[in-house]
């Protein structure tokens, strides 16, 4: 159905391909799953489907790209419409219309089908997705998760025998991506609609795939096959193959079903291992962390918070009944949050459960309807922010909104400035967390990764006792993950407090002391994040899933108990 | 038909396992608008405009002002919950500002009114000879500030009917109704015209960003320094808002012959030049006679040249705002509004211009302010629409 042939991209001013010798062939009705590290190019082979690479991106496209038997040298995109549905990372860009069913019926009214076939698969496709309760509403009022349905939907109601997704379930909660993924697979299923797909979060979305594409290295040639087969050797994977080649088991699980079966012996091995530690463990400076090693293991209820040392400071973060009311809704109710120097902590909960909400009211963007907030005994939003950033840094969801210079070292000069901090403070700390980030770089050309990198060099030049992260791991790959989580756990030695708001499970179990949970903007759960991710079946990590009833969070607790 | 499910089913509702009954979609012929009980979008801007057109025919304020409330009662009414509904509150905010400049003008600047019933006196700046004619300060009479308030009132009374246009039917629910050769260009417009909704949001959360770090969120040179990096932003989503419509097939066209293509640019364009000159015609003295014909057979050509145009465009009409009855008598109480005003302008002046010098209260004509509650027909015949 989709068939590359000797295919390779260059964008015009480019020194050398983004891609070169791709050739693969996706059959109909297969779900395909395009992985690989940043950088490597999958956009671009998406894109090269549905022809927007290279009719709208420019660049030179060398090889063929066959859809459904079209060439896409030959066909444009709009050409393409009718076989071929894309969406984007971002479905607020992809809307043209205001309400739900008006987007649904777009892209039919575009082909010109007859007014009759499009009622009802507007209908059909309303159910399918479970939109029918929001036929209605304006697209600008649905959650992350919704408008996630909808932009699969709208391009859903043309019938296009191919899908193409980029990133579909990486800015949704848990339960939305499993929403989302259980529609892809009934088309699969049902429609034998032909889907590519592109996703960092692969513990989500592995199980579905019928085959991966693995773009290895950028410019290297893609490797194809069964998810089992191309997991054994790629540089990315989720937690279940970590374990699994960890234990040495094989053929490779990709489903934490499949891992159970296995386990056994692995977890016979574990109850004799020495006990298991806490998370952060092995940190330099573990001796300063919040947490008493004991607190949070077997007996320990409650987070017991070490006495500050000496004069008794103020609490980096302090809420207390906080609520907060946005646009007539109830976005925080009645919060309570304490956060001790050194600790770590998850806000989990539904997209719109109020995690932002909460860091916004703790930078003091957000005033308190009702309630209490200091930070390090400021109030937030009565502090002028150039005392403000002494207590609190904020990184927000896009990095890049706090970046406005023209390059990175003029970025770096100007929060030195912006912190009175001597010259060169930004540029050492970005260094640190992530070397080799050329200082002529404009901000924009920055990968996710390394704008991430810069923003949190920036916020932390102010060197803030309270470090504040929303969503950071959104659109970053395994290995950028793992050195956010170094950093982040280098920070907490140092006795940074951390706060951030996150859907990743993974990231919450490898760095967070304790995990608060939000729904609707209460707080449901807080306490030390084995106990809370344990027993919550949408929460806890795949090693978790695989290894309970013992409690065992990460790969790498498992693989230091083993020895 | 799931219609009466309603926004109360559960936000986030789960797929339906595929062994659940589903239900059955009507086929689209004669399918009645249960569900959208809504009126064309036509009929609300025809309405609204209509109301308009009848404040530009009085000054007096308390008819000025029934129109205001008759227009406010039926938006309170019939609005929608959608965003773009609230933009009748910036429209009422943009009338108020709108009479206080008047008002300020009119006390800085002066008044041609003459009035004896002096209020203040502002210190007079003397200007050089060339600027004769503009007064700057000087006496502020009663009779002026009560003209300006008259003068005021009728255009914050038009931009608040369009407001109410706006809130009660968007201008994208309008645009469905644009003839095909047009659709696209429409398209362009609308999508241009959300462009600033989105470049106000962007300022806003780069201002916030501004204070995370430590620079002050407020004043003129933090809203220089996000510009750059807001218009990049603006400018990115909308490449990317244009991908994603030409991977939705937006500006897909049919093969039409040649023969075809050539004469529907004659007819558009021979049609517009019809129309310029008859208009001309019927402007000057001496083009009387050619005039009249001349419009109407430009009119029709250019009509005939969009028809025809329409052919290229593949573009099918999902659910279209049927005009029925209720249409018309939207439209219907608008127009009688502004028809029976315009006489009451011609017939009985004094009444809808109370007078400033000298200067007398105002008073209610009777029919005329009876006319005025028509306006209030839609509130009873629309049903509302669901919140």
């Amino acid at each position: 159905m989709i068939r590359f042939e000797k295919v390779s991209v260059t964008y015009d001013g480019a020194a050398r391909p983004s891609v070169r010798d791709v050739d693969f062939e996706v059959p109909e009705g297969e779900l395909a799953l395009l992985v690989g590290p940043s950088g490597v190019g999958k956009s671009t082979v998406l894109g090269a489907v549905s022809g927007l690479v290279p009719h709208f991106t420019g660049g030179t496209l060398g090889g063929r790209v066959t859809v459904a038997g079209r060439d896409t040298r030959t066909h444009k995109p709009r050409e393409l419409a009718d076989v071929v549905g894309t969406v984007g990372q971002d479905p607020l860009a992809h809307f043209v219309t205001d309400t739900v069913e008006d987007e649904l019926a777009y892209g039919m009214e575009s082909l010109g089908l007859a007014p009759d076939v499009m009622r009802r698969r507007v209908e059909e496709t309303l159910d399918l997705l479970g939109l029918a309760g929001l036929r209605d509403r304006p697209i600008a009022t649905l959650s992350g998760g919704q408008r996630q349905r909808v932009a699969i939907g709208s391009v859903l109601t043309p019938h296009p025998r191919v899908l193409v997704l980029d990133e579909p379930t990486s800015a949704l909660d848990p339960a939305a991506a499993e929403e989302v993924l259980a529609v892809l697979q009934r088309l699969v299923h049902d429609l034998g609609t032909t889907v590519l797909m592109a996703e960092h979060r692969l513990e989500r979305v592995i199980q579905y795939a019928d085959r991966v594409v693995l773009l290895p290295a950028p410019g290297a040639p893609p490797v194809m096959g069964t998810p089992t087969e191309v997991m054994a050797v790629s540089p990315v994977y989720p937690p279940v193959v970590a374990l699994g080649r960890l234990a040495e088991w094989s053929p490779l699980p990709l489903t934490v079903r499949d891992a159970r079966r296995k386990a056994a012996p692995l977890r016979d091995r574990l109850a004799d291992a020495p006990a298991r530690p806490e998370p952060g463990a092995g940190v330099p400076g573990e001796d300063r962390r919040a947490t008493p090693p004991a607190a949070g293991r077997g007996s320990g209820r409650l987070f017991r918070r070490r006495p500050a040392p000496g004069p008794r400071q103020p609490h980096p973060a302090d809420a207390h009944a906080l609520t907060v009311r946005r646009d007539r809704v109830t976005a925080l109710h009645r919060v309570n949050l304490t956060v001790a120097p050194g600790e770590t902590i998850a806000l989990m909960g539904r997209n719109g459960a109020g995690k932002s909400t909460l860091l916004s009211t703790l930078v003091g963007l957000l005033e308190p309807t009702t309630g209490t907030v200091t930070v390090g005994g400021a109030t937030p939003h009565r502090t002028p922010p150039r005392e403000l950033i002494r207590h609190v840094g904020l990184v927000p969801q896009e990095p890049g909104d706090l970046l406005y210079a023209d390059t990175v070292a003029t970025e770096c000069a100007a929060a030195d400035q912006d912190a009175d901090a001597p010259p060169g403070t930004c540029r050492a700390l970005l260094s640190r967390l992530l070397p080799g980030i050329a200082d002529d770089t404009h901000p924009r050309d920055l990968s996710e990764g390394q704008c991430l990198a810069l923003a949190l060099a920036v916020v932390l030049t102010a060197r803030p006792p309270l470090l504040l992260l929303d969503e950071p791991t959104r659109g970053l790959d395994y290995a950028a993950k793992a050195r956010l989580v170094t950093a982040l756990r280098g920070l907490a030695a140092e006795g940074h407090a951390i706060v951030l708001a996150t859907h990743d499970v993974e990231l919450a179990a490898e760095i967070a002391h304790r995990v608060v949970l939000l729904a609707e903007g209460e707080v449901i759960a807080d306490g030390p994040t084995a106990e809370i991710v344990v027993s919550s079946p949408s929460f806890a990590p795949q090693v978790t899933k695989i290894l309970a009833p013992q409690r065992w969070l990460t790969v790498a607790e498992v693989q230091e108990a083993l020895g | 038909m799931t219609s009466s499910d309603g926004p109360s089913v559960a936000a986030r509702a789960v797929p339906r396992a595929p062994g659940e009954p589903r239900s059955t979609a009507p086929a689209g012929e004669g399918v009645p608008t249960r569900r959208r009980a809504t009126v064309h979008p036509g009929a609300w801007w025809l309405w609204a405009i209509s109301l308009g057109t009848a404040a530009t025919r009085t000054t007096n304020p308390l008819l000025l002002a029934l129109l205001v409330a008759a227009s406010a009662y039926v938006v309170a009414t019939h609005r929608s919950a959608a965003p773009w509904a609230r933009s009748y509150t910036a429209f009422a905010r943009l009338a108020l500002a709108v009479l206080l400049v008047r008002l300020v003008f009119a006390t800085v600047l002066g008044s041609p009114i003459p009035g004896t019933h002096t209020l203040l006196t502002l210190p007079e700046i003397p200007l050089p000879h060339w600027a004769q004619g503009i007064r700057l300060g000087g006496e502020v009479t009663a009779e002026a500030l009560v003209f300006a308030a008259y003068d005021g009132l009728k255009l914050a009374t038009l931009l608040i009917c369009v407001g109410a246009a706006n809130a009660l039917a968007s201008p994208s629910r309008l645009l469905k109704s644009l003839p095909g050769a047009l659709y696209e260009t429409g398209v362009a417009v609308v999508v241009a015209l959300t462009f600033a909704p989105h470049l106000i949001a962007d300022v806003q959360r780069l201002r916030a960003a501004r204070r995370l770090r430590g620079r002050p969120d407020r004043g003129i040179r933090g809203l220089l320094q996000v510009g750059l990096p807001v218009l990049e932003g603006a400018l990115e989503r909308s490449v990317a808002l244009a991908a994603a419509m030409e991977s939705r097939g937006y500006g897909r066209t049919a093969e039409v012959p040649a023969r075809v293509r050539r004469t529907t640019a004659a007819l558009t364009l021979g049609g517009l030049l019809g129309i310029c000159a008859g208009t001309y015609g019927l402007l000057t003295a001496e083009g009387g006679g050619y005039g009249a014909p001349l419009l109407l057979a430009g009119t029709a050509a250019a009509l005939a040249g969009l028809r025809l145009g329409g052919r290229r465009s593949l573009r099918t009409r999902y659910r279209p705002d049927p005009w029925d009855t209720r249409a018309w008598l939207v439209t219907g109480s608008g127009v009688a509004v502004a028809a029976l005003l315009t006489l009451a302008s011609a017939r009985a002046p004094e009444a809808l211009h109370p007078g400033v010098v000298p200067l007398t209260a105002p008073t209610l004509p009777l029919w005329p302010a009876a006319s005025v509650l028509l306006a209030l027909l839609p509130a009873l015949v629309v049903p509302r629409e669901r919140s």
